[in-house]
């Protein structure tokens, strides 16, 4: 029997009527059109499937979309301001954080969880915050400085504006 | 893969949730943070036909608490809040040490200490760090009330424990610390993190001579393990490499290891003769770090 949810995608509320087996990541991509959010895996291992549930990143293959009830949720097609990149979108792409980008829509949002936790986060750090999060392509070195660049854009923006780093960096 | 059809049912209290567990316990499963139990839906080797989500419970449900004997822990918190707690840092950083080293990022977001018991992996974490602390879990259930399981008698058999199907965990209740330090190493699988073999082990010295000490294993064995022979072969001597060694010597030899191709019987027994040692040493230095101060 399907059931009504009402939830907040990218600040836009939905109302559905979901099977409840319907995993989040089903209902993003195929009743939402939300393809940004990618499938690498059937054992919650590579990350590709990360979206922001409430201010904390999940694996969206391991949740069913009937539990997000009342939730808001971000994906990677909230990030960005219009044509204005989130700062960690523009990190990826002057650093080269991406060669075939599957794995990057993941990659993006479990760095704006990290980057909202720990504004200034140590190598070690980006590393072991980004281990949920598997690319194929770049072997990570310029994941890691994409996400440094992010922190420091993130920075520079906060000490300009008189805001935290984690208000700066906030998507709405 | 998509997991079969179930029934869904989001129980909004504590009371709706016990009634539902009464009613449909036998066929159905509680979901928490889903990270056990929608993995292995998804593959199918779960087919439960009824589903309680207790995502509502959760502010209820989560919490981290200290009385005047106990710190006690609510079944439905997240392993980053057990990470990340002030409380847990100051009195058993062993917590927080040993949640750190579980999955990734988003899996310690949604994971919950409550399922990670209740699930029984072999290769958990938590359950045999929460053995070798002597913790003790309370259950309940609409027909019964509160039951409180002492956690040596709650893991049974491989993803098997001693609660009833009516019957939800609600909270771990842990001794404080009376002096003891602790640790917990592991080696992880490289892909999940799962411990492939870990040691927890608590003690306290007494002028340097170990007085009390609990050894447990995770991944060795179908459930968390006391190793009772090394506890017997330390308790009184005064410790060094040697004395450590020499207790830890092929301590998992009669031990029923599981195999998988994670490691074999025998690479389980070798790695836990080698964990032992080192979770011993690491909790023995922080005892004596703290008489150095
Ligand atoms: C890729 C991956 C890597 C992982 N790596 C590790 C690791 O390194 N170490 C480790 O320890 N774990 C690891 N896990 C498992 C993880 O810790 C699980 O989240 C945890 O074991 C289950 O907790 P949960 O809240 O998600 O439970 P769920 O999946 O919701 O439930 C698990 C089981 O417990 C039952 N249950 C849950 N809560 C209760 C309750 N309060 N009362 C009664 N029954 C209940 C459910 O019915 C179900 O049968 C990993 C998981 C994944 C997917
Ligand atoms: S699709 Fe791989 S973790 Fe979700
Ligand atoms: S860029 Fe190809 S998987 Fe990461």
């Amino acid at each position: 029997m399907k059931r009504t949810i009402k939830l907040k995608v990218n600040g836009t509320t939905y109302e559905r009527a979901v099977e409840p087996r319907t995993l989040l990541v089903h209902f993003l991509r195929d009743e939402l059109g939300l393809t940004g959010t990618h499938i690498g895996c059937d054992t919650t291992q590579c990350g590709a499937c990360t979206v922001i549930i409430n201010g904390q990143s999940l694996k969206s293959c391991t949740a069913f979309a009937v539990q997000m009830d009342g939730a808001e949720v971000l994906t990677i097609e909230g990030l960005a301001k219009g044509e204005e990149l989130h700062p960690i979108q523009t990190g990826f792409w002057e650093e080269h954080g991406l060669q075939c980008g599957f794995c990057t829509p993941g990659m993006i949002l479990t760095s704006y969880e990290l980057l909202q936790r720990n504004p200034n986060p140590t190598e070690a750090e980006i590393r072991k915050g980004l281990e949920g999060n598997l690319c194929r392509c770049t072997g990570y070195q310029n994941i890691v400085k994409a996400v440094q660049h992010a922190a420091q854009q993130i920075n520079n923006a906060a000490t300009e504006s008189k805001a935290s780093p984690v208000e700066a960096a906030k998507v709405p | 893969m998509i997991p079969s059809l179930f029934d869904y049912f989001a129980p909004s209290t504590l009371d709706e949730t016990l009634l539902l567990l009464d009613q449909y316990g036998e066929d159905g499963k509680i979901l928490a943070g889903g990270h056990s139990l929608i993995p292995a839906m998804r593959l199918r080797l779960a087919q439960p036909e009824k589903i309680i989500d207790i995502g509502a419970l959760r502010p209820q449900l989560s919490y981290i608490k200290q009385n005047d004997n106990n710190i006690v822990i609510g079944a439905m918190t997240s392993y980053y809040e057990i990470e990340t707690s002030t409380l847990l840092k100051e009195t058993w950083p062993v917590l927080p040490e040993a949640t750190s080293l579980i999955g990734d990022t988003q899996i310690r977001n949604w994971g919950t200490i409550g399922g990670s018991l209740v699930h029984a992996d072999p290769s958990s974490d938590l359950p045999a760090v929460l053995l070798a602390l002597g913790a003790e879990l309370v259950l309940q259930s609409k027909a019964g009330g509160e039951r409180l399981v002492p956690i040596e008698e709650f893991f049974v058999h491989i993803m098997t424990t001693s609660i009833e199907p009516n019957e939800l965990l609600i909270e771990i209740r842990i001794p404080k610390p009376q002096g003891q330090k602790a640790s917990y190493v592991k080696l992880a699988n490289k892909a999940s993190h799962y411990a492939v073999v870990g040691a927890a082990v608590v003690v306290s010295l007494n002028q340097g001579i170990i007085r009390e000490i609990k050894i447990a294993f995770s991944g060795l064995a179908a459930t968390p393990l006391r190793a009772e022979g090394v506890e017997e072969a330390l308790k009184g001597q005064l410790p060094n490499d040697a004395i450590i060694a020499a207790a830890c010597k092929e301590c998992a030899a009669e031990v029923d290891a599981l195999t998988d191709l994670h490691g074999s019987q025998e690479y389980r027994r070798a790695m836990a003769e080698v964990y032992a040692k080192r979770a011993i040493k690491a909790a023995i230095s922080r005892n004596l770090s703290l008489i150095r101060l």
